[in-house]
């Protein structure tokens, strides 16, 4: 892996340990400040893992008043600090710094409230995604937005990042379903960002806030919305004979007025390997596959799967199958919710990328991709959320080889301007922490950036909460960005993704 | 052609004139690098229609962008248009209309408020208010709906947020920042708004004659129910007058609640939601597409305030917390409805003064809501907060402000005293 520039080491707070770690145990329970390098190991990476720095010290407060006299006393001495949830991300947002404290969230991780009059639950922000939904599902509720990481990633982290998910087309992101958190500033200010009602009035920090992979506060506390289960859920299993066929079908079903509640595409190589990996039933000889699902009433999800399969009839369908049984339906959810580890099936090392590009520039983008693979001689497997634009190119290569690495960091760049460059974004929902950092010129220019970082040096004038993520540090547009997994060794190998 | 370009823009640029009416996105950032460095305030407007929201203020120019207007681009298979901020919501709803597109956070529309008619101002202003109407709880408000923009900070310099597709998490989301942010921080110059398309069909279900307790039971059970309502709204008996339909000849209040989708799926979903409220066949009816668009219509447009000579409060609380809020408020002289399933107070009051306005925000803020002054008496605005702030968010909001617009020459004080 190319090396990282990180923001400059202070030694004097290294020289000064020591000290910091006595005056921290005043703040929080001494138990809750680990230091000893085997307490602190587990802590040196997320879901990133190709990137390692084990922090100066690990503090697990208990409380938002801790949260906050940590912070205080960081700002005060001009400590890094770095806010972790449950390290499951994927553009290394969380990696720590050789000076930094890291804050760990975990001991926030308990459900406060669970409101169904107001349709909505009070989290501490290291419950699980899906503990929401769990919470709530014997009454008939759930959480929408189900990043695939759902079993492990914090709902704090979701925030942060602004996670989506497979049914972020019709239900949004954590964004649009977020009512109100509790957040420290770097200064230990304790202040709420909307709450149980929608759209407080004044500026919208709740929506700033979200995304902003930690830069601008620690978030403490979560209000989500929760909606009604579905009565109906079904998904259909479409094969087509060409790339192009299969996204016009995507562009007629939502210009006919349909809006499935997920709409996933694989190309051929990625039908082929999860469907050896988890039998799911795929038409393995078709260019494209496609999983529509509907959900609603049943009258509702009848009537949009006979317009879907009209459409995708017009569109030279090879096959299709709507799913008979929930059984059935999570069967065809399976495989693709199985591409990181099928693809780790296929080569030592792939790269997942996570571009964001029109819809309708689906066919143009994955020929890109398929010339591009041509030219670095790298393998390339596909998965798209079709219906918002989101892509997953996963590269494979072999980390061992160091021109094999070399060339597929630069394919993976490539990808990711060639996304910019058709109208879409760097990246849909991973985030950019340090991952995707030196590419964010591509997509804005210096007077954008400038302004953002205006608004990180408002709330953080010393800039040292998660200070080196998001921003290029080095202001040159290098050939990064992608997600390496070596060897099925990520930090959560087994956990569905994207 | 270069030379005459910049002749014009010179000309343009006569800092005598007290109001500009730029049409390019390079004449406004001309405009307030000029402001900037001469330290002028300027007043936004697009097309006045909400001009009358927020705190009065001084600056000595007007930055008027009803020149600065035009659709840029509208990709229908792509759910998004990009418009010039002046541009007319009028001409964007006509142009989706072509496509059977539509903006689902139904903007609320203020010109009957004001002026007596309609006056559905321009998106710029729609997006800068955050305003949203009755879809709001099941699509989201118009923050929800912005995907990028372009806009000119207080320096006068170029900056964009966000793009035209839907999944992007590059950079923070200054979209929603700018949103409901009144021209404050940045004038918006392109914004990239995300379009759905119409439903097939939209039938509104009638419920007569409920008292408030009951109606507000019935909108809880809807807004949880699997029928997947897009509109819940309450009108008191005081209104029944403004609904005369074909299919509503009863008396007292009614609640309506709409339903939307393929035609076989909403009347199935209709009869299902019947059944779960329990209702009879004399306590309701069903308003058919036609009658149905005109309710919505009528609500999205504050119909019922039309030409208004009190004040309007609008007031979110949590739905759970309506009942005893209205109670209380019922030892004033009100007329109120309720929108967003009970959550949203629309609440015009005969007579205030501040004593009155203090007991009322004191009601809203026991209950973790908020209370926005939407009109009041000119003379009375000077001496009330049109906007409520604690003192934390506004340390955070000052900070905000300053980054974005360092000598606070964009709306200054619109919002805040000071800000």
């Amino acid at each position: 892996m190319s090396s990282l520039q990180m923001p400059k080491i202070d030694n004097s707070i290294i020289s000064n340990r020591d000290k910091i770690i006595m005056d921290i145990k005043k703040i929080v329970n001494p138990e809750n400040v680990l230091s000893h390098i085997d307490e602190i190991k587990p802590y040196e990476t997320d879901a990133l893992a190709a990137y390692r720095q084990v922090p100066l010290l690990v503090v697990l407060p208990e409380s938002v008043e801790e949260v906050s006299k940590v912070l205080k006393y960081c700002n005060k001495n001009k400590i890094k600090v770095v806010p972790r949830g449950a390290g499951t991300g994927l553009s290394g947002g969380s990696l720590p710094l050789a000076d930094c404290v890291l804050l760990a969230m975990g001991k926030f991780n308990k459900i406060l409230e669970l409101d169904y009059q107001n349709r909505c639950v009070v989290t501490q922000p290291c419950v699980t995604n899906l503990a929401i939904t769990n919470a709530v599902q014997d009454k008939g509720f759930y959480y929408a937005p189900d990043p695939s990481s759902q079993i492990a990633c914090s709902i704090g982290g979701n925030v942060a990042e602004n996670s989506g998910g497979v049914h972020s087309l019709k239900y949004g992101t954590t964004t649009n379903n977020l009512l109100g958190i509790q957040v420290v500033l770097m200064d230990g200010t304790i202040t709420n960002f909307g709450g149980k009602v929608m759209d407080s009035e004044g500026y919208d920090f709740l929506g700033l806030m979200t995304g902003s992979e930690g830069l601008l506060g620690v978030i403490t506390e979560v209000t989500v919305k929760i909606l009604r289960t579905p009565e109906v859920v079904k998904a259909a299993l479409v094969g087509f004979t060409t790339i192009e066929d299969a996204g016009n079908c995507v562009a007629e079903i939502i210009a006919q007025g349909c809006i499935p509640a997920g709409m996933e595409i694989m190309d051929k190589a990625l039908t082929k390997a999860t469907n050896d990996y988890s039998k799911a039933g795929y038409p393995v000889d078709a260019e494209a596959m496609m999983i529509i699902e509907f959900d609603g009433t049943e009258h509702e999800v009848e009537s949009y799967m006979q317009k879907a399969k009209k459409i995708a009839e017009i569109n030279n369908s090879s096959s299709l199958k709507i799913s008979k049984s929930n059984e059935e339906r999570l069967k065809f959810w399976a495989g693709r919710k199985a591409a990181f580890p099928a693809c780790g099936v296929l080569a030592p090392d792939y790269m997942c990328m996570d571009g964001s590009i029109p819809r309708g520039k689906l066919a143009e983008v994955l020929n890109e991709i398929a010339r591009l693979s041509k030219k670095y001689d790298l393998p390339v497997a596909n998965a798209f959320h079709a219906g918002d634009g989101n892509l997953h190119p996963l590269i494979m290569f072999d980390a061992n080889n160091k021109e094999s690495l070399r060339k597929c960091e630069e394919f993976g760049a490539d990808i990711l301007k060639y996304c910019v460059k058709v109208g879409g974004a760097l990246t849909g929902e991973h985030g950019v922490g340090i991952e995707k950092r030196e590419l964010m010129c591509e997509a804005f220019n210096n007077t954008d950036i400038q302004q953002q970082l205006t608004i990180k040096a408002a709330l953080d004038p010393s800039s040292l909460l998660n200070p080196g993520k998001v921003y290029p540090i080095l202001r040159k547009c290098a050939e990064e960005g992608r997600v390496h997994v070596h060897g099925g060794k990520t930090k959560f190998p087994d956990i569905p993704r994207f | 052609m270069f030379m005459e370009e910049k002749q014009n823009s010179q000309t343009f640029q006569d800092f005598n004139q007290s109001i500009f009416k730029p049409k390019t996105t390079e004449e406004i950032s001309e405009i307030i690098k000029n402001c900037y460095k001469k330290n002028v305030p300027l007043e936004i407007n697009g097309l006045k229609s909400k001009s009358k929201i927020g705190r009065n203020f001084q600056a000595e120019k007007t930055l008027d962008l009803s020149n600065y207007s035009g659709i840029i681009e509208y990709k229908p298979e792509e759910l998004y248009i990009k418009v010039k901020a002046g541009t007319p919501i009028k001409e964007i709803i006509s142009e989706l209309d072509k496509n059977n597109q539509q903006l689902a956070f139904e903007p609320n529309d203020f010109g009957f408020l004001f002026s007596g008619h309609s006056n559905e101002g321009s998106i710029g202003g729609v997006i800068s208010c955050n305003f949203s109407g009755s879809r709001r709880f099941k699509s989201g408000s118009a923050r929800d709906h912005l995907l990028g923009f372009q806009g000119i900070n207080g320096k006068g310099e170029i900056i964009k947020s966000g793009g035209t597709v839907v999944k992007n998490v590059t950079g923070y989301d200054l979209c929603k920042l700018l949103s409901g942010s009144f021209g404050t921080l940045t004038v918006l110059t392109e914004l990239s708004i995300k379009v759905l398309p119409k439903p097939e069909t939209s039938n509104t279900l009638i419920i007569n004659n409920p008292h408030l307790k009951k109606a507000l039971e019935y909108l809880n059970i809807t807004l949880s129910s699997s029928v997947d309502p897009s509109g819940g709204v309450f009108y008191p008996e005081h209104f029944r007058k403004n609904f005369t339909f074909n299919d509503l000849t009863q008396e007292g209040a009614l609640i309506g609640i709409r339903i939307e989708g393929p035609l076989n799926s909403v009347d199935h979903r209709i009869k299902k939601l019947c059944n779960e409220l329990d209702i009879l066949n004399d306590e309701f009816s069903v308003l058919n597409q036609e009658q149905s668009n005109i309710f919505w219509e009528k609500t999205r447009k504050l119909e019922v305030f039309t030409a208004l000579k009190g004040s309007l409060l609008r007031i979110v609380v949590p739905a759970s917390e309506t009942f005893e809020v209205v109670q209380k408020l019922k030892s004033y002289e009100i007329n109120y409805f309720l929108d967003w399933g009970g959550s949203l107070i629309w609440l015009q009051l005969e007579e205030i003064n501040t004593k009155i306005l203090k007991e009322i925000k004191g009601i809203i803020s026991d209950v973790s809501g908020y209370l926005t002054i939407i009109k009041i008496e000119e003379d009375m605005k000077a001496s009330v907060d049109i906007f409520t702030i604690d003192p934390i968010k506004y340390r955070i909001s000052e900070k905000i402000k300053k980054s974005f617009d360092p000598k606070r020459i964009l709306n200054p004080g619109k919002m805040y005293s000071g800000i």
